[in-house]
């Protein structure tokens, strides 16, 4: 069973229909024990990272996915949900993440030349850094692109960024560490390209 | 680098696809459920739903026809017309959309595009824009192209994205329907007072106004038509081949 988290943040409707569409039945609960019982645990999000983290603390999910995380069940987080597994964001002063994978988040401003638009929207191409390809990746050729809407990017993942894209600096896209996964892009949202990686987290033998 | 994407727009009436040449004259062309599955295996990179039904009823038949299209179609959906409230954003937003448009509804009240902005992000709040040229100004018309507000374009335009729009579409009332290119003026006015993407509508009859569009306003994020793509005058795969052949990025 696929449990998508359900802790108020974000619009499910596009994600729940997309996994359906690869053959899964996903559950959308922010119940400990249906996501104890879970095979797999896919964390969305879109908005601020404060907020959404404050949602996940309130609920008491913070801890739930840290012991999840800890007995080894594969996560994936997607966007904001991907933002939410590292150790802490500078989105509007600093504030604390799940602390699952090494690395921060911080504006986009000042890194990428000021006559780049943000938001990040629109179609970007994937590469492989130093190309290797993660398994979450192995139906992606570099060069696929996959559909991104953010202004914050996660920096400083050293080991655990397995893709980037180029935006006038070079981002990081996915990012895996252990079992604990996530996009920065919207896999629901980029195609047959982001189905087929949705399909891969969700069959995948981890 | 980030791509140039291409957007079939689809105007939807009582639940069928229907395009109007100047915004008059409509004439049903298809399914909007098909349509959208067509485009979105052909390489259209998002899809615009325009709602254009004034009764409740078409309403209620949109919002199924949007709903099918999101459990089948996984590229970006933005849908328009008939967005005057927060709920009308809601209505949308639940039934799969990922942006929502706002024209009319925010020329009546502006503050929509900054509580809906606060609400849901800048991400999902799309400013759509119907200008047309009057007395040497550009001016931006009302209610589907018919009224016009008095309102300058490039201003407005600029204090919606002050409020919070995070995309703006420009729609020439002058080209529109015309096949006769984009509206470069008025994009090229447009890109250089905003920093949020533009995407440009009205005017496209072939390729070449693509490949045009792109080389002349590199400012423009993304190319919106309807009736060539619908009657298959242009068709995507042969349009992106020429962008790329062009050195314009597509996917």
């Amino acid at each position: 069973m696929i449990a998508v988290i359900d802790y108020g943040v974000g619009n499910l409707f596009s994600l729940c229909r997309s996994l359906e569409a690869i053959g899964q039945a996903p559950v959308v609960t922010g119940d400990a024990e249906t996501l104890h019982q879970a095979h797999r645990l896919i964390l969305p999000g879109v908005g601020a990272f404060a907020d959404a983290a404050e949602k996940l603390r309130a609920t008491g999910l913070d801890q739930v996915l840290r012991e999840e995380a800890g007995r080894g069940k594969p996560i994936l987080g997607i966007c904001l949900g991907m933002q939410l597994l590292f150790e802490e964001s500078h989105e509007f002063g600093r504030c604390p993440g799940l602390g699952l994978i090494p690395g921060k988040v911080v504006p986009m401003e000042g890194v990428i030349p000021p006559d780049y638009k943000i938001p990040h929207i629109g179609w970007n191409a994937l590469d492989f850094p130093q190309g290797k390809q993660h398994p979450l990746l192995r139906t992606v050729q570099a060069g696929d692109c996959v559909y991104f809407v953010h202004s914050f990017w996660a920096d400083q993942c050293g080991d655990a960024c397995i893709a980037t894209t180029e935006y006038g600096a070079v981002l990081t896209a996915a990012v895996a560490h252990g079992k604990v996964m996530g996009c920065q892009f919207h896999p629901e949202k980029s195609g047959d390209v982001g189905l087929q990686i949705l399909r891969t987290f969700c069959e995948e033998d981890w | 680098m980030i791509t140039k994407r291409i957007i079939p727009c689809l105007d939807v009436k009582d639940g069928r696809v229907v395009k109007g040449v100047r915004f008059e004259g409509l004439s049903d062309v298809s399914s909007p459920v098909e349509l959208a599955e067509y485009y979105s295996k052909s390489g259209a990179d998002e899809l615009v739903f325009y709602d254009i039904t004034a009764s409740a009823e078409g309403r209620g038949l949109f919002t199924d026809i949007l709903r099918e299209t999101a459990s089948r179609v996984f590229i970006p959906l933005t849908v328009g017309g008939g967005i005057h409230s927060l709920e009308d954003f809601d209505r949308v937003l639940k039934c799969g959309a990922d942006k929502v448009s706002v024209n009319s509804g925010a020329i009546r009240s502006p503050a929509l595009i900054r509580e809906a902005a606060q609400r849901y992000g800048s991400q999902c709040v799309v400013l759509s824009a119907d200008v047309k040229r009057v007395d040497g100004q550009f001016r931006v018309f009302g209610r589907g192209g018919r009224d016009d507000t008095g309102l300058e374009a490039i201003a407005w335009i600029q204090q919606g994205v002050a409020l919070g729009a995070g995309e703006v579409v420009v729609n020439s009332i002058d080209t529109d329907g015309v096949k006769g290119g984009f509206d470069l003026e008025l994009l090229e006015a447009v890109c250089a007072a905003v920093k949020v993407p533009v995407v440009a509508s009205g005017g496209a009859g072939k390729v070449a106004d693509f490949t045009k569009l792109f080389q002349t306003i590199p400012g423009v994020d993304a190319g919106l038509a309807a009736s060539v793509f619908h009657f298959g005058e242009i068709a995507i795969p042969a349009l992106k081949a020429e962008l790329r052949q062009n050195g314009i990025l597509v996917r």
